[in-house]
């Protein structure tokens, strides 16, 4: 690249004509660079996808234990047009969005207020402390006897799963603020609610921002199981019944379609964290 | 009278401590670490516990919160807040103390010219060199129009041609804006160089005031004090 520079300044006598081609030459070998980490991640995908193939097409392992990939996406095309797969789909990403913006923002809530407030953080922790090992699905027979098997069932299992992780990143993302940042803001006349709003909570954001990560994916395994347990509609439900039709071209189908979920849901909040916070961290 | 008084100040480095700082005078504390040197900075600017008075212009500030003291407070550190650029660092004073856009914008201008740093008003702090962030900082330290300004060894983490080209600025910011200004420092060539008096504690206590400026007289000086003329 440095090589090719030099030769545009050599070649060129007009200073802005230079730069243009420079910039020009800049953005075309970063756009190679982009196009050759995607094709780095891409080939491995194809090189299994092709073994996957093989395998089934060899008559390897019988086509009803392991379709190829050739019939999975068939089925995956079959149950996109019979709508079968967007409303179980549909159902599920209400109810993990119902749950998880209800857990987050509960968490976030109550980590502001137990990282700024040390007797809330006092009172609050060692019953905080003993509910969060719990393992959420754990939760689901006690919740089972007290609310019933509704809708509301997995929201408030996803409810538990995203409120606690949100809870600790917040509140440690708010007592890692420097103590003089805060200080200072206070010297030039900030309120308490002001430096909470202005400097507190912006410096906390990539801190919550983890756990909003963390728990985007754990949300959808459990509302997957969930579903598997107990609610008849959802992909998990989608899974559990083809299980019992021994439909394992559908089982993949839906598996794809969750770990595609978990990705999206991951990266839109990597997006969003480092649209907030690249230009000062 | 003075601007700024102490008097009988408890906490836990003080054990009643007596001082006075003059109107317009550019005050060097000086002493060891642990001598209670940021402490005072911090009871001035009401940051930290203590009994007794703190009084400006003879008025007690003791029940008053830090964001009414309207002190100007340069951290050691700087604690420039990192989220935000330059400009909206050094206009988050005015603006938090609900001066319009306008003349915000007016007195970021100002300061960013003051400090020289008119180029910088786009950078976030982590863009920014040593150097730059004291002047950043100095910036929006004044950018509330303090009526004392609190420096908490600011040249502590500059080189030995940043850390002069910073005093001398200081030194004309304090001449020409006329700021009442208390400066922490462990450095005596420093001291005698910036300060109109010096007070050297040690251990939570004035252990000498020295005058650079004969103006003040002996009265002037703090209580249970010698003076160096």
């Amino acid at each position: 690249m440095r090589t090719k520079n030099m030769r545009l300044f050599t070649t060129f006598g007009n200073g802005s004509k230079r730069n243009n081609l420079l910039y020009h030459d800049q953005f075309i070998w970063n756009k190679i660079k982009s196009l050759r980490n995607i094709l780095d991640g891409l080939i491995p995908i194809i090189i299994f996808i092709l073994i996957w193939e093989s395998i089934v097409r060899l008559h390897i392992v019988p086509e009803y234990i392991f379709p190829s990939f050739s019939a999975v996406m068939r089925e995956f095309y079959h149950l996109t047009v019979n709508g079968v797969l967007l409303n179980n789909l549909a159902s599920s990403l209400f109810r993990v969005l119902a749950g998880f913006l209800l857990g987050s923002m509960a968490g976030i809530m109550m980590g502001t207020v137990m990282g700024c407030k040390e007797i809330m953080n006092r009172s609050f922790n060692p019953i905080f402390s003993l509910l969060y090992p719990i393992p959420t699905l754990g939760w689901a027979p006690l919740l089972m006897i007290w609310i019933g098997i509704n809708e509301m069932l997995p929201i408030i299992l996803i409810f538990l799963c995203s409120f606690f992780p949100v809870l600790y990143n917040t509140i440690t993302g708010i007592r890692s603020v420097d103590s003089d940042v805060i200080k200072a803001a206070s010297t030039l006349g900030a309120s308490d609610r002001k430096i909470l709003t202005s400097i507190i909570l912006p410096l906390a954001v990539p801190n919550i921002f983890t756990g909003l990560r963390l728990e985007a994916g754990m949300a959808w395994r459990v509302v997957i199981a969930a579903e598997m347990v107990a609610i008849p509609t959802g992909i998990g439900a989608l899974l559990i019944r083809s299980e019992s039709l021994l439909r394992v071209d559908i089982i993949i189908v839906c598996l794809m379609v969750l770990s595609v979920m978990c990705l999206v849901f991951e990266r839109f909040f990597q997006y969003v964290e480092t649209k907030m916070t690249k230009e000062w961290r | 009278m003075p601007d700024i008084e102490l008097k009988n100040i408890r906490n836990y480095v003080f054990n009643g401590l007596n001082m006075e700082i003059f109107d317009k005078e550019l005050l060097v504390v000086i002493g060891q670490n642990g001598a209670g040197k940021s402490t005072l900075l911090n009871i001035i600017a009401g940051l930290v516990e203590y009994e007794g008075s703190v009084l400006f212009d003879g008025v007690s500030v003791n029940r008053m919160l830090t964001d009414k003291r309207r002190v100007g407070y340069l951290f050691q550190n700087l604690a420039l807040f990192p989220h935000l650029d330059v400009a909206s660092n050094i206009g988050y004073g005015p603006a938090v103390n609900g001066i319009g856009k306008k003349n915000i914008e007016q007195r970021v201008d100002e300061l960013l010219r003051l400090m020289k740093i008119e180029h910088l008003r786009d950078r976030y702090p982590k863009n920014l060199s040593g150097g730059e962030r004291q002047r950043v900082a100095l910036a929006r330290s004044l950018a509330v129009s303090p009526r004392v300004l609190l420096l908490d060894e600011p040249f502590s983490s500059l080189d030995t041609v940043m850390c002069s080209c910073i005093r001398q600025e200081i030194k004309k910011i304090h001449k020409g804006l006329g700021i009442t200004t208390v400066l922490v420092t462990h450095d005596m060539a420093e001291a005698e160089e910036m300060g109109d008096r010096i007070v050297t504690m040690n251990g939570g206590e004035v252990h000498e005031v020295a005058d650079l400026q004969p103006e003040h007289g002996c009265s002037g000086c703090a209580i249970d004090c010698h003076c160096k003329r």
